[in-house]
């Protein structure tokens, strides 16, 4: 754990970056204007999630930082499989729950989200035991 | 004759026609779900914890446990505190809420491992003081802020624009909109987002949309946080709202990970209407969510009631039940936006009632959703309180001296902003060929009070119009066609915006941005602990909210100089004529005129000159066969004592007192001072007629007749909120006028003419 500060915005905006590796202080809008910070820059990162992570470690909100720890994961997976997932996971879009267990498998070898998947294949199991694998149209 | 009901008091006919009336108020009734806070379904607190693992909640074996138990079991049961948690007593626990010697961070820490049957086990010992008190210190932020919706019947993106600016400059720190029509999300947004960026910038956005095509807007980077994650506290709700914990969890994660701050929707009632409410008390179900979403890691939650608060509030002790559900939302230390998004009564009472818990402890967000637009303009339906009682709310600001995130605006600033932003939205539709407002499309937005007034782009237009941002169009497009187009300020506020989600730093606990700062429950938690601590309205701040449009003072009312000196057309002359002496006359009505009568003071509260109220007073009394001598009176402005004096000095036994205000009294000279014969008590609905009246009657008086006594007709209005200010500023004249020592003079009072 680094003692990073809060706002990290502003009182160390030199660990952050753009999603695009561009260094924070370079998001300016004269860099806008001339098309070398572009939309592509203005994603959130991996380490700004875990910072925040930290930051909320540090308040005692233990959930909330691993539900950030989580969306560390979730950065670079594709808004397509992102919406793939949240659907498989609603009630009964899964026929059975191998397919939540593929998608565990997905996302942990394609994408590293170890926590993810985990989770993922928690909720198969909770899943089965409430006998939610069941057509609902 | 009048047809009528028999065997019925009156009463109860006008009170069926109060709207009031057209509420429903529900028979509690907890086998069927309408129960506030306590159902004999609710369980018991237990937890058991075997091996770090929960293994019964709430009366629950594991085994049994459905999703929601399971979730919370899993997540929210904090074990290392749990035991503790759950041995504590309940009162005692309870009376830590509202005692200033414990601070919020000690029952935070205890909250972590409490069950939902333990909350509420909890909260059943707080009346609603103690619950305003407890959100006062529970609060997770320092400062409250506000929320408002922002749509219009018509998805029109140049009201949309106006109408966020305007939000904006009214003091919003989160603006929501949503739509009529589902493909026109990506025009709204735009819009708002621009709209948004007028003045001093900073303000979240969310616009409210189906989670695929929400997170997608996201992504383009024009809105900023999301709150459509909902919740329910029985499974079957869960399942029929087509999602389980563990979707939604997914879900919260997905928009942290693009940068969006979310929070979740629960509320009282949700169980109810969707019929899955396992004949639970409607606070059981509310605190299942509550830890659920604590569980789900999401910083905050908008519960309060939200869609089920008319529902909820129809229950006896619905109102209390909603504002428990906030107050349990800051204990389990989640950012609350408590609601008050609903019109939960027809009845304004009701309604201004609603709001005063929230208002008066200071929530993170006061409401979920104020309608900052017109009622019928609120595609969300209307709120608690719109756009047409934004001054009401701002009075109440002022009244109790509470922070509800709103100031006042001026003429001036809502025009300015409203055009500002009109011409912005218009300048990125033309950059971006999406759109060419014309001038009379603009003209009629910036002055409508809503959309009926308009005269704006087609409903078919605005649909191709987002579908070409959808399929184009990111807010970075936006930043750079604002600059091209001068609007250079605005372009560094959208810009500011998409800097900070690359940092993350709104995506904590309560986050909102001000002056270009992100102020959350991490940098400015409330520090509450108790009289001159935790966040209190400073000077400037009070200034802004004391500026209520149409504020008067004593410059307004009587000239900046002081009172006006007299016009000089009245017909009559008054002037003195030394010592008054008693007098003779049988027939003499004196009438009694006060210190600053004709000298500071010229015409009553309602409106008349003072000539004219003693020409008809005189007039009157000579109808009456009465003569009339003026004196005036100087050792008080006292209507009995200057009626008493005046009929002292009367032949007759009978005056008539009368302040330069308007209010009037008839006297008999052995009368007690304040048992007088007539008195017009409220001047500001005497009319010229009515004092001539009273001349009469003071001279029938004087000839030992008894006649009907004049009556100046009330209809029941708040006569003393419309005039009391004025009425104290002039007596203020008249009481400086009085000269103690002085004898009353006899005055002339001669025509001009």
């Amino acid at each position: 754990m680094s003692d990073i500060p809060y706002p990290i915005s502003e009182n160390a905006p030199d660990r952050l970056r753009s999603a695009k590796g561009r260094p924070f202080a370079e998001l300016t809008l004269d860099n806008v204007l001339d098309g070398s910070v572009d939309h592509g820059d203005f994603s959130i990162t991996e380490d700004a999630l875990r910072y925040q992570a930290e930051v909320a470690r540090r308040a005692c909100r233990g959930t909330l930082a691993d539900s950030f720890e989580r969306a560390a994961e979730m950065v670079k997976v594709p808004n397509a499989i992102l919406m793939e997932t949240y659907e498989l996971l609603r009630p009964g879009r899964a026929e059975s729950a191998d397919l939540l267990f593929e998608r565990a498998r997905l996302l942990r070898e394609e994408f590293g989200a170890e926590r993810m998947a985990l989770f993922i294949e928690e909720a198969a199991n909770a899943y089965i035991r409430r006998s939610l694998f069941r057509r609902r149209y | 004759m009048e047809s009528q009901t028999p065997n019925r008091w009156k009463r109860f006919d006008l009170w069926d026609e109060r709207p009031l009336r057209l509420d429903r108020f529900a028979k509690e009734d907890p086998e069927h779900g309408f129960s506030a806070v306590r159902s004999p379904a609710d369980p018991k607190p237990s937890l058991r914890i075997e091996g770090g693992s929960v293994t019964e909640l709430d009366g629950v074996a594991a085994a049994d446990f459905d999703l929601i138990d399971e979730f919370i079991a899993r997540y929210h049961i904090d074990v290392s505190v749990a035991e503790e948690a759950m041995a504590t007593d309940s009162l005692e626990f309870a009376r830590r809420l509202v005692d200033i010697n414990v601070p919020r961070a000690d029952v935070i820490r205890l909250a972590r491992g409490m069950t939902p049957a333990k909350l509420v086990d909890v909260l059943q010992y707080l009346n609603t003081a103690e619950l305003i008190f407890a959100q006062t210190k529970l609060r997770a932020r320092k400062e409250p802020g506000n929320q408002a919706h922002v749509t219009n019947a018509k998805d029109d993106p140049l009201q949309l624009a106006a109408d966020a600016a305007t939000a904006v400059a009214l003091g919003f720190d989160e603006i929501e909109t949503t739509m009529r029509v589902a493909s026109n999300g990506w025009s709204n947004a735009l819009a708002c987002a621009v709209g948004a960026s007028v003045g001093r910038g900073g303000v979240l956005f969310q616009c409210s949309i189906e989670e695929a095509e929400e997170l997608a807007i996201g992504m383009a980077g024009f809105t900023s946080y999301a709150e459509t994650v909902s919740v329910y506290g029985t499974e079957g709700s869960f399942i029929d709202g087509d999602d389980t914990p563990w979707s939604k969890a997914f879900l919260t994660t997905a928009y942290a990970s693009r940068g969006i701050k979310a929070r979740c929707t629960s509320g009282g009632g949700s169980e109810l209407l969707m019929g899955y409410h396992d004949a639970k008390s409607i606070l059981y179900l509310e605190a299942r969510c509550l830890c659920l979403q604590r569980g789900m890691g999401i910083q905050g939650t908008q519960n309060g009631g939200i869609d089920g608060a008319p529902i909820t509030y129809s229950v006896p002790g619905g109102g209390r039940e909603i504002f428990a559900e906030n107050v349990l939302a800051a204990l389990l230390d989640l950012e609350c936006a408590s609601g008050n998004d609903t019109r939960a009564s027809s009845s304004e009472i009701r309604v201004g009632a609603k709001i005063m818990p929230a208002l008066v402890a200071g929530t993170d967000f006061i409401c979920s959703g104020f309608g900052s637009i017109l009622a019928y303009d609120n595609a969300f339906a209307a709120s608690l309180f719109n756009g047409e009682e934004i001054e009401d709310y701002l009075s109440l600001q002022r009244d109790y001296v509470a922070e509800g995130g709103l100031t006042p605006l001026t003429e001036d600033t809502a025009l300015d902003v409203r055009e500002r932003a009109v011409e912005a939205v218009s300048a990125v539709l033309d950059e971006l060929g999406l759109a060419t407002p014309t001038e009379r499309q603009k003209k009629s937005v910036i002055f409508a009070a809503g959309s009926a007034e308009t005269e704006t782009l087609s409903g078919s237009e605005v649909v191709d119009i987002s579908a070409r941002i959808r399929s184009r169009v990111t807010a970075v497009d936006v930043v750079r066609a604002l600059h091209k187009r001068g609007f250079v300020h605005e372009a560094q506020n959208l810009l500011m915006m998409l800097r900070l989600r690359v940092s993350g730093d709104y995506l904590q606990t309560a986050a909102i941005v001000r002056d270009g700062r992100v102020m959350s429950a991490v940098n400015t938690p409330n520090d509450y602990a108790g009289p001159g601590t935790g966040h209190r309205i400073d000077e400037e701040r009070w200034q802004a909210i004391a500026a209520m449009r149409g504020s008067v003072g004593r410059a307004d009312m009587i000239g900046r100089r002081g009172p006006r000196p007299h016009a000089g057309h009245s017909p009559f002359a008054l002037t003195s004529a030394g010592t008054a002496a008693p007098g003779a006359d049988p027939t003499e009505v004196v009438i009694g005129i006060s210190p600053a009568w004709g000298i500071s003071i010229h015409e009553t509260t309602a409106g008349h000159p003072l000539a004219d109220v003693l020409e008809a007073i005189v007039r009157g009394v000579a109808e009456a066969g009465g003569t009339s001598r003026i004196v005036r009176i100087r050792h008080t402005a006292d209507t009995s004592f200057l009626g008493l004096t005046a009929a002292r000095l009367s032949g007759s036994g009978y005056g008539i007192g009368i302040q330069a205000k308007g209010t009037a009294v008839i006297h008999q000279k052995d009368r007690l001072p304040h048992m007088n014969v007539e008195l017009f008590s409220t001047a500001p609905l005497t009319t010229i007629d009515h004092y001539r009246r009273l001349g009469a009657n003071a001279a029938m008086l004087a000839a030992g007749k008894s006649p009907e006594p004049v009556l100046v007709e009330y209809t029941g209005e708040a006569i003393h909120a419309k005039h009391h200010v004025k009425t104290a500023l002039l007596f203020a004249l008249e009481t400086a006028a009085i000269e103690p020592s002085e004898l009353p003079q006899e005055m002339r009072w001669e025509g001009m003419r």
